[in-house]
């Protein structure tokens, strides 16, 4: 039965050997590449936090951004504006975003309606920023007349949408036929078992989808140009034009003032910070689901 | 209380051999005849152009356990997937003949499935509780076909898990997470859940396949106390199994019936030599 497998005198040192340097010049390639990424992410971190940390004060957060020529000052219209924009596109594209995804992974599966969403949803995925902030200048903002915080929302939920539809999809597709059929074997109709089960079995992977998509919307700022544009004073008021952290981040930076550039860095070292604690978030709560 | 279980389950596959070896004078003659809970006929299956079943006909005899043997492939778990018409949530499956449950042919287009899967009611192979707590595990089925009041559900989870022997184990922890549960746990909260919404027929499809010899012994001697109430059909690949459990049991290859009927003959004398064969281990 057993001839004809080899023997270990049957082994080709240099066969061996070479698989060996192989396996070390691979070794060796990927742990630069790894370091160099890790060393480009620490100094971005760093530079932010020796910069910016200094400007984080209490005025920081609680004044309005300084006219010219003013001293002192803060970021609390631009940090209150972040938060209502990047806010109401969340509560926006959240659900649309988890409804799609529900319908392609367990309604429209391989149909050919499916198949177009998926391909729209792909190419939304990796359009530039900026072509959404103009088409949203083009609906939202020339139509109106003037820039508004809702045309800033409205164009984060069109970035934020296909990644929460994708990774919800993508979520759902991990959960085992086996798992469904038993949903059904009860007599439970489709929609009923998506949402009672399968959705349950992935809600940490479907949280941390919107998580990451809030992430990604909170450092956005090309659409934000177009369309919410900035205000200089404390404003709730959707419909004008809203002050904003990537905004007034891009306007101070290029200032010749220092103590903009200085408001600016403290910004940039914020946004940094909550996106940073946004994705340690998303995964805690992933590790924790598949773990459960 | 392990120790126990196996010593009762033993206990009850004597029993009932026993009670066999008093004759079955119609599971003998190779059809059971008696009032059958569901008829097969002339059923074709296709998985796209590959056919899975080939002109099978058989009765499923009401508060029996019918079992299903065969080599791998052969179309056992098909034709228990035919039964609850879960072959319908892939598109290219397709079933023609007929399968007659209470007189009506259930392959029949306009046949709701749903309705048709709370009454036929099917647990697998894996162990597959629902991602929530174990109460509402039991719960979730029973609120598609019924408005119970708290109190009635609080009866019936109770109920159906003391029918799957696992009241005495989960009582204190109702609101624990299903996932939570040993593997052997899971499985007879997928048979508590099952039979909790009152189905007349139960399919279980290699139930203890995936489970230690311990937790088989229960959902063995479950399956026995449940066929009082409950038509069973059972899918195995452990033929010492079928032999222990079952009234009835079908030896299918290559998607045909080739012997069917009571257990004893299958197993002790089988008309067939594929039969044989397969059952004395010299093919399989």
């Amino acid at each position: 039965m057993a001839t004809n497998l080899p023997s270990f005198t049957a082994v080709d040192p240099g066969l061996y050997r070479r698989r060996k340097v192989t396996n070390a010049v691979g070794l060796v390639l990927s742990s630069v590449s790894m370091a160099l990424g890790l060393i480009g992410l620490l100094w971005i971190l760093w530079t932010l936090a020796y910069n910016g940390l200094s400007a984080l004060s209490w005025d920081f957060f609680t004044k309005s951004t300084p006219a010219p020529g003013s001293e002192g000052g803060g970021m609390a219209n631009a940090i209150l504006g972040s938060l209502m924009i990047v806010g109401f596109a969340a509560v926006v594209s959240t659900p649309i975003g988890i409804l799609a995804g529900v319908y392609l992974s367990e309604f429209g599966r391989s149909s050919r309606f499916a198949q177009a969403t998926r391909f729209v949803v792909d190419i939304m995925l990796s359009a530039p920023s900026i072509v959404i902030g103009l088409f949203v200048f083009a609906i939202a903002v020339a139509t109106v007349g003037h820039f508004s915080g809702w045309a800033g929302s409205l164009a984060l939920s069109l970035i934020a949408i296909p990644v929460v539809v994708r990774t919800t999809e993508n979520m759902l597709n991990l959960v085992p036929g086996s798992l469904r059929e038993a949903a059904f074997a009860l007599g439970a109709p489709r929609w009923k078992v998506s949402v009672s089960v399968t959705l349950r079995a992935v809600k940490g992977g479907v949280v941390t989808g919107v998580l990451l998509a809030i992430a990604r919307m909170i450092g956005e700022t090309a659409p934000l140009l177009f369309t919410a544009l900035n205000n200089q004073f404390f404003s709730t008021d959707m419909a004008q034009p809203m002050a904003n952290l990537p905004v007034v981040i891009f306007n101070f930076a290029m200032s010749p003032y220092e103590d903009w550039q200085k408001l600016a860095w403290g910004g940039a070292f914020l946004i940094a910070l909550v996106v940073l604690a946004i994705n340690i978030a998303a995964r805690v709560l992933f590790r924790d689901k598949v773990q459960a | 209380m392990n120790d126990f279980s196996l010593k009762v389950g033993t206990a009850g596959a004597m029993q009932k051999a026993a009670a066999r070896s008093e004759g079955d004078a119609a599971g003998r003659a190779g059809q059971p005849a008696v009032d059958p809970a569901v008829r097969v006929r002339n059923l074709d299956f296709y998985y796209g152009k590959f056919q899975g079943l080939k002109k099978v006909s058989l009765d499923i005899a009401r508060h029996k356990v019918t079992a299903f043997i065969g080599p791998s492939g052969c179309g056992k778990s098909t034709l228990l997937r035919v039964f609850n018409r879960m072959y319908d949530l892939y598109p290219g499956q397709r079933a023609e003949g007929e399968l007659l449950f209470n007189g009506r042919n259930v392959l029949a287009k306009d046949q709701d499935v749903n309705l048709l899967r709370a009454k036929i009611g099917m647990v697998f192979q894996k162990p597959t509780p629902f991602p929530m707590t174990i109460y509402e595990n039991i719960a979730f089925g029973v609120r598609l076909y019924e408005s119970l009041n708290g109190r009635d559900m609080d009866e019936r989870v109770e109920w159906s898990l003391r029918k799957a022997a696992l009241w005495d184990e989960v009582k204190d922890k109702l609101q624990q997470s299903g996932l939570s549960l040993s593997g052997g746990q899971q499985q007879r909260l997928c048979i508590a859940r099952t039979v909790a919404v009152k189905p007349e027929v139960v399919l279980l499809d290699e139930p203890t396949s995936a489970l230690d010899p311990i937790s088989t012994a229960k959902v063995e001697e479950l399956v026995n106390e449940l066929k009082a109430e409950y038509t069973i059909a059972i899918v195995t690949h452990n033929m010492q199994q079928a032999a222990r459990i079952s009234d009835y049991t079908a030896y299918m290859y290559l998607g045909e019936l080739v012997e069917f009927g009571d257990t004893n003959q299958i197993f002790i004398k089988p008309t067939k030599k594929a039969t044989e064969d397969y059952i004395t281990g010299r093919f399989g």
